[in-house]
C-alpha cells in the first residue's frame, strides 16, 4: 500500500476552494436577509391565520423538510421547463440560499422569542412603536443570541456547498470537491485526493469556528445568555 | 467488637486539608450524631467511610473487614453501608419502587418477585406504599427522602450514614423524615447522622460528635455535651445552632 | 406544468416508491450504525482515560467536519483503490453512518454530561460497580435526554440519504432522473413529487419519534430542544 501525493494538486484545489468560499459566503449573506425576514414574519406577521405568517411557515416547512439535493435538481433541471435557465453556479447558489434561509429563519425566530417579554413591554413603555422596539431593543439582543446556531449553519453550508458541482460539467464551476473529484479520477488516486480534500474542509471548519467564537466574544453583553450552546 | 472503626483519617483537596486525623468507633445499635459548622469536612468524613471519596491516609474497618485495605471488594462493602444524601439523589428515571428495587436486583441479585416484595415492604415501612409507582419528580422532598431511606434499608445494611438528611427540606416536611429515623434508632439500627436538628440529637443520639476544622473537637453523650462541654467552642456552637434551628424536631 | 403532465407522473409512482424504499434502507442502516458507534464514542469521550477519549474526540471531529459527499466518494472509490470492493449501497451506509455517529456522539455526550454527579454517587453507594452505575442509571437517563436531539438528527440524515445518488445508488432521486430521461417534460413535476415524498416521510418520522418520546417520558427528566 503506497501513497501518492503530487504538489501540483494544491493550486488546483485552492482554485476550487475559492469557489467554495464564494458559494458559502453569498448563500449565508443572502440567506441571512431572507431568513431574518421570514423569522420576523413568523413572530410578528400576525396570528396563525394571517397569510404572511402562513406563507412564511409553509416556506420554512417545505425547505427544511426536503433534501437540498432535490431542491438543487429541481432548480437546475426543472426550472428550464418554465423558462428559467440557470447555470450550475447560479442554480447552486439559489438552492443553497433558499435552503439556508429556511433554517436561519428558525434560528432568528428562536432567538427573537427567547428575548424576555418584559423587554418589549419596557420599550413600549418608553414610547417606542412596535417596529421601533423590534429594531432597537429586540433585534440587538436576538442577533447576539443567534450567533452560535448561525455558526453551526455556516459550517453546514460550507460542507453542503460540495453538492453544487454534482451538476457542473465545466471546470470553471467546480468547487473544492469538484476539483478533487477531477484530480482523483484523472490519477486514479481516490483515497489520497479525497483525504486531502477532507483536510481542506476540516481546516476551513476550524478557521470558521475560531473566527466565530471570537466574534461571539467581541459582541458579548454580560447577562445575555447564549441558548443553543452547551446542552 | 465495634461495628465501625475509623482511625486517623486524612483528606486533602489541593492545598486545603479537610480531614486532619479523625478517629471514631461505633458499637452495634449505636447512633452517633455529627455536628459542626459547614465546610468542616463532615460530608467528606462520611464519604471516606465507604470510600465514595478516597481518603489520603487512615484506616476504616467494618467489623473485622478492613474497608481501606488494598483490593477490598468495595461494591460488596458499600452494599452493607446505607447512605442517605442531603439532596436525596433518587434515580430520576425510576419510580419509587424501582429506586428501592435496583440495588436488590443488580447488586444483591435477588429474583424479581422477591425484590418487589422486599421493596414494597420497605416502602410501607417509611409510609409510602401508596406512592410506589410515582417518579421522584412527583414526590415532595420529604417523600423523596423517605424513599431514599427505604432504598438504603432494603439492602439490609449493617450501618446507615445520613448526610444532613433534612437540610434540603421545607420546615414542615422535616418531621416526617425525622420520625422515620427515630423509629430506626429505636429498632436498633446503627447510624451516623450529620444534622443540625438538635431535638433529634438530644433524644436519639447515644453520642454527639462536634467537628470543626477537620478534627473532632469533642464528643460525648448529649446530656454531657449540652450541659457541660469541656471545650468552650462546643458550647458556643451548640448555642448558636439552637438559636438558628430551634430545639424542635 | 399543466394537470396533464402531472397525471403522467402517477404511473411512475411505483418506481419512485421503490427508490424511496432504498433511501429508507440506507436510513435504517446508517442510523443503527451511527447509534452504536455514536454512543460508544460518547461513552469513551466522557469516561475513558485521556488518550482514548482524545482519540474518540478526534474521530467525531473528523466526521463532523467533512462533507457527506466527500465521505461517500472516499468510502466508495477510496477503498476500491486498495482492492476492497464494497457496493455503493454499503459505502453509503458506512460513510453516512460514521458521519451520523459523530453527530449522535455529540448529542449523547451532552446528555451524559448533564446528568448530575449525585446520580452516579448514589448508585455507587448502593454497591453498583462503575459499569453498573453507567448501565442502569446513567445510560437510561442519557438516552431519554437525547431523544429531542435525535429527532433532529433523524430528519437531517433522512434527507442526506439522497446524496447516495452521487455514487450511483439507485435511490429515489436517481429513479427520478431515469424516468426524466424518458420524458423531459416530466422533470419539474417529478422532482416536486420526490420533494413531497420527503415531506411526508419527515413528518411521519417525527410523529413516530414524538410518540416514542411521549411513551418514554419520565416526569422530571425532559430533554431540552
Ligand atoms: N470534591 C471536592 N473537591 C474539592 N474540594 C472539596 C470537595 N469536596 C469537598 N471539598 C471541600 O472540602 C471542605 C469540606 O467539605 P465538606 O466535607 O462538604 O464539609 P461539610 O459537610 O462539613 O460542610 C469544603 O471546604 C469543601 O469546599
Ligand atoms: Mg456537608
Amino acid at each position: 500500500m503506497n501513497f501518492v501525493f503530487d504538489p501540483s494538486w494544491l493550486p488546483k484545489l485552492a482554485q476550487g476552494l475559492s469557489l467554495t468560499l464564494q458559494l458559502t459566503a453569498y448563500c449565508m449573506a443572502l440567506g441571512a436577509g431572507l431568513g431574518l425576514l421570514l423569522g420576523l414574519l413568523r413572530v410578528y406577521g400576525g396570528g396563525r391565520f394571517s397569510p404572511l405568517y402562513w406563507l412564511a411557515s409553509a416556506y420554512v416547512h417545505f425547505f427544511r423538510g426536503t433534501p437540498l439535493l432535490v431542491q438543487l435538481l429541481t432548480i437546475y433541471f426543472g426550472l428550464p421547463s418554465v423558462g428559467i435557465v440557470l447555470g450550475p453556479f447560479q442554480a447552486g447558489l439559489l438552492a443553497m440560499t433558499l435552503n439556508t434561509a429556511a433554517y436561519q429563519a428558525e434560528y432568528f425566530r428562536g432567538a427573537i422569542q427567547s428575548v424576555k417579554a418584559g423587554q418589549m413591554l419596557a420599550a413600549r413603555a418608553v414610547g417606542m412603536s412596535r417596529p421601533q422596539a423590534v429594531r432597537h431593543v429586540i433585534l440587538p439582543q436576538a442577533l447576539r443570541l443567534v450567533i452560535p446556531p448561525w455558526s453551526n449553519e455556516l459550517i453546514y453550508m460550507l460542507k453542503y456547498s460540495s453538492i453544487v458541482s454534482m451538476t457542473a460539467l465545466r471546470p470553471e464551476t467546480w468547487d473544492l470537491f469538484g476539483v478533487g473529484r477531477q484530480i482523483a479520477s484523472r490519477n486514479f488516486r481516490y483515497f489520497e485526493v479525497y483525504i486531502l480534500v477532507a483536510l481542506f474542509y476540516l481546516a476551513l471548519v476550524l478557521l470558521f469556528t475560531v473566527a466565530l467564537r471570537w466574534v461571539e466574544g467581541r459582541v458579548r453583553v454580560p447577562g445575555l445568555g447564549t441558548p443553543g450552546r452547551g446542552v | 467488637m465495634p461495628l465501625l472503626r475509623v482511625e486517623d483519617l486524612h483528606k486533602r483537596y489541593g492545598h486545603e486539608e479537610v480531614l486532619k486525623g479523625v478517629s471514631l468507633t461505633l458499637e452495634p445499635g449505636e447512633t452517633k450524631v455529627v455536628i459542626g459548622p459547614s465546610g468542616t469536612g463532615k460530608s467528606t468524613l462520611l464519604r471516606c467511610i465507604n470510600r465514595l471519596t478516597e481518603p489520603d491516609r487512615g484506616r476504616v474497618w467494618l467489623g473485622d473487614l478492613e474497608v481501606t485495605a488494598r483490593g477490598a471488594d468495595l461494591n460488596k462493602i458499600r452494599a452493607q453501608i446505607g447512605f442517605v444524601f442531603q439532596d436525596f439523589n433518587l434515580f430520576t428515571h425510576l419510580t419509587a419502587l424501582d429506586n428501592v428495587r435496583l440495588g436488590l436486583l443488580k447488586v444483591r441479585r435477588m429474583g424479581r418477585r422477591e425484590a418487589t416484595e422486599r421493596a414494597m415492604a420497605e416502602l410501607e415501612r417509611v409510609g409510602l406504599k401508596a406512592k410506589a409507582s410515582a417518579y421522584p419528580a412527583q414526590l415532595s422532598g420529604g417523600q423523596q427522602q423517605r424513599v431514599s431511606i427505604a432504598r438504603a434499608l432494603a439492602m439490609d445494611p449493617k450501618l446507615i450514614l445520613f448526610d444532613e438528611p433534612t437540610s434540603a427540606l421545607d420546615p414542615e416536611l422535616i418531621g416526617e423524615v425525622l420520625s422515620v429515623m427515630i423509629e430506626l434508632a429505636r429498632e436498633g439500627m446503627t447510624m451516623i447522622v450529620v444534622t443540625h436538628e438538635m431535638g433529634f440529637a438530644r433524644s436519639v443520639a447515644d453520642e454527639i460528635v462536634f467537628m470543626e476544622g477537620g478534627v473532632i473537637v469533642e464528643q460525648g453523650p448529649p446530656e454531657v455535651l449540652f450541659r457541660s462541654p469541656k471545650v468552650p467552642r462546643t458550647g458556643e456552637f451548640l448555642r448558636k445552632i439552637s438559636e438558628l434551628y430551634g430545639e424542635a424536631g | 406544468m399543466d394537470l396533464e403532465t402531472w397525471a403522467k407522473v402517477v404511473p411512475e409512482l411505483p418506481k419512485l416508491l421503490q427508490g424511496l424504499l432504498v433511501n429508507v434502507e440506507i436510513l435504517l442502516g446508517l442510523i443503527s450504525l451511527g447509534f452504536v458507534v455514536g454512543v460508544g464514542a460518547a461513552l469513551l469521550e466522557v469516561y475513558a482515560p485521556r488518550p482514548v477519549g482524545f482519540l474518540a474526540s478526534a474521530y467525531t471531529w473528523f466526521f463532523r467536519g467533512v462533507p457527506e459527499i466527500v465521505l461517500l466518494f472516499l468510502f466508495y472509490f477510496g477503498f476500491d483503490q486498495f482492492g476492497i470492493k464494497i457496493s455503493a449501497f454499503l459505502a453509503a451506509v458506512l460513510a453516512l453512518g460514521f458521519r451520523s455517529s459523530a453527530y449522535q456522539a455529540q448529542i449523547f455526550r451532552g446528555a451524559l454530561l448533564s446528568i448530575p454527579a449525585g446520580q452516579v454517587m448514589a448508585a455507587r453507594a448502593l454497591g453498583l460497580s462503575r459499569l453498573g452505575a453507567i448501565r442502569y442509571v446513567v445510560l437510561p437517563q442519557a438516552l431519554r435526554l437525547s431523544l429531542a436531539g435525535w429527532s433532529n438528527e433523524f430528519s437531517s440524515v433522512l434527507k442526506d440519504t439522497t446524496l447516495a445518488w452521487g455514487i450511483g445508488v439507485v435511490e429515489v432521486t436517481r429513479q427520478a432522473s431515469y424516468i426524466r430521461a424518458t420524458d423531459f417534460t416530466l422533470t419539474l413535476p417529478l422532482y416536486l413529487t420526490v420533494a413531497l415524498l420527503f415531506l411526508v416521510l419527515t413528518y411521519a418520522g417525527n410523529f413516530a419519534i414524538g410518540m416514542a418520546e411521549k411513551r418514554l417520558r419520565v416526569p422530571g427528566l425532559e430533554g431540552r430542544r
